[in-house]
């Protein structure tokens, strides 16, 4: 459904994307992970026909983003960092001004115009000028705007910044059940909302992709193994000393816990090894109590500080 | 031209909706009619002068009132567009970008033209509806004179200055798409005009370089529209200037696209 294909975007000496490459399947929901200034924006600024690139293509439903940009309009909705709102005008004067524009026939745009706000729960204050809206509140206008007129490819910068909690779980949802008759793509850098509701990701920073894939595939791949977290009642020498002798292991970490005395080791392992039933029968076998153990993966926090930071000191701060 | 429409009626409802329309529009018709009250009365003063006049030298001069009322007025009317206009079109583009919202027209299935075209038109309507009303003053005394003066004289006269103001309005809406600092946009478009108007005082049509000067002078085709003359040259003059102005706005939105966010 959208092909991106060595997009570039250069201002003068910055490049804010460097051939970028990346596809969305129909249905599907991708998200775009990086920090700040990490060129998502940019990418979508483009991908939406507000700004050409530099080199490269992208094409959306087949159509050019550049060559066919009208096309391209017509089958997408757009939200941008900002809500586009007009705050002198109702929620519904305005909803309706953007399935004008968007060129939704006059017959259903009174009913695509509901439809969007009882997708994001404006119903009650349809006729309320904007300006009067909290911030939440305008972001899901800015969201029913990008809906309004049923588009085939829904394209979000941050859906969820501004809102309080309630309200993100709402818009998650909203997303969610989006996908399948729309395309997504949403970008964020709230990491839990990217396991939450994506299918896929693809994480950028400082204008290059750095990973593309599943966040499942993410965490569990991407250290190259996994991590199993004990708790137990032993003497932390005798007990690394014992952890590192099970076969598999490639690492042990321990720390202790002050509130209870037991010790907390992290074994690390090499991919694909399953070893927490040899861990655990080498820990009885010296007649420790064990406490707990479970598998602890990589969480995407670590993963997205491990890709975007090249400091030194945060890669070893975030395998801790 | 379903989507020029669309833009049209949210200019045109932001308009009404703001305090802007109605002060500019007011102070306007105040002082539009104050003006053609002071103008009258000098008029009819002259006129009685005259009169007395000619009742004691014998032959009566031809002074014909309304028309000469209606020249005063018409003459003053380019002032009064100098200073208000420029309120109506400084926030034509300067608050869109301000919001955020150009992102959003930008991104939608709309040509430039129809953005600029819808707000130019709105523009326009609006101006269209200021003068509107002073009309009025004119229907009073032509209606209320003997003989009535031809009527086609104030048609010619209420279109001069339609082209005019739609001159006008067409260079404040490429202005406002140049700044987003609404004030700017304003100062700009109101020295842009008394420039246009300076020259046109400054002009005189001896030599070539003074001919092209008293052409392209914004206020001299308006005179001689407002004798009740329409000349083509002037049209063309006015349209050109009009079709010039939009396309330069339209660029100008293209450009948006070009510039760093």
């Amino acid at each position: 459904m959208i092909e991106v294909q060595d997009l570039t975007k250069a201002y003068g000496a910055v490049t804010a994307v460097d051939h970028v490459s990346f596809t969305v399947n129909k249905g599907e929901i991708l998200g775009f992970l990086g920090p700040n200034g990490a060129g998502k924006t940019t990418t979508m600024r483009i991908l939406t026909g507000y700004m050409p690139a530099t080199s490269g293509t992208a094409k959306i439903a087949g159509f050019d983003v550049f060559g066919d940009s009208m096309e391209v309009r017509r089958h997408i909705g757009y939200l941008p960092e900002t809500p586009p709102v007009y705050p002198d005008m109702a929620v519904e004067d305005y909803l309706d001004f953007v399935a004008r524009i968007k060129n939704v026939p006059g017959d259903k745009r009174a009913a695509r115009v509901s439809e969007a706000m009882r997708k994001t729960n404006l119903e009650d204050r349809r006729a309320e000028l904007i300006k009067r809206l909290s911030r939440g509140y305008k972001q899901r206008v800015g969201i029913a705007q990008a809906l309004v007129h049923d588009p085939a490819v829904i394209i979000l910068d941050e859906p969820t910044v501004g809102l309080d909690p309630k309200q993100i779980i709402e818009v998650r949802n909203l997303i969610k059940g989006l996908a399948g008759d729309h395309t997504i793509i949403l970008s964020t850098h709230i990491l839990p909302e990217v396991s939450m509701t994506c299918d896929r990701v693809v994480i950028i920073n400082k204008g290059k992709i750095a990973a593309v894939d599943t966040p499942q595939n993410l965490t569990s791949q991407l250290k190259g193994g996994q991590k199993i977290r004990v708790e137990v009642a032993a003497p932390e020498k005798a007990l690394r000393d014992a952890l590192t002798q099970v076969s598999g292991t490639t690492r042990v970490e321990t720390e202790p816990l002050p509130a209870n005395g037991h010790l907390v080791a992290i074994v690390e392992t090499a991919q694909g090894d399953d070893i927490r039933s040899a861990i655990a029968a080498k820990i009885v076998q010296n007649g420790w109590p064990l406490f707990e153990l479970r598998g602890v993966s990589l969480s995407l926090e670590e993963i997205f500080l491990e890709l975007t930071t090249d400091d030194a000191a945060h890669a070893q701060a975030s395998s801790n | 031209m379903r989507n020029l429409y669309a833009i049209y009626r949210k200019e045109m409802r932001h308009y009404f909706v703001s305090p802007i329309a109605y002060v500019v529009i007011g102070a306007f018709l105040f002082i539009s009619g104050y003006a053609f009250n002071v103008i009258l009365r000098q008029v009819i003063e002259r006129a009685f002068a005259m009169e007395m006049q000619s009742m004691q030298f014998g032959a009566p001069p031809q002074f014909d009132v309304p028309i000469i009322t209606m020249g005063g007025f018409f003459s003053f009317l380019p002032t009064l567009i100098l200073i208000f206009t420029p309120v109506l079109t400084m926030g034509i583009f300067a608050e869109e970008r301000k919001r955020g919202t150009m992102e959003l027209l930008m991104t939608s299935p709309l040509t430039e033209l129809d953005i600029v075209l819808g707000k130019y038109l709105a523009a326009l309507s609006v101006f269209a509806l200021m003068l509107l009303p002073t009309a009025g003053y004119f229907v009073f005394i032509f209606v209320h004179s003997e003989p009535a003066p031809p009527w086609r004289m104030l048609l010619v006269a209420y279109a001069a200055a339609l082209l005019i103001g739609g001159a006008l309005l067409a260079l404040g809406t490429f202005i406002s798409s140049l700044t987003e600092s609404q004030i700017i946009a304003a100062v700009l478009t109101f020295v842009a005009f008394l420039f246009l108007f300076l020259v046109g005082f400054a002009s005189d049509s001896s030599g070539t370089i003074g001919a092209v000067i008293h052409y392209a002078a914004i206020t001299n085709h308006y005179e001689d529209f407002t004798k009740g003359v329409i000349d083509t040259s002037g049209l063309i003059y006015y349209f050109s200037f009009i079709v010039l102005f939009v396309f330069l706005t339209v660029r100008s939105i293209d450009s948006m696209r070009w510039r760093r966010a």
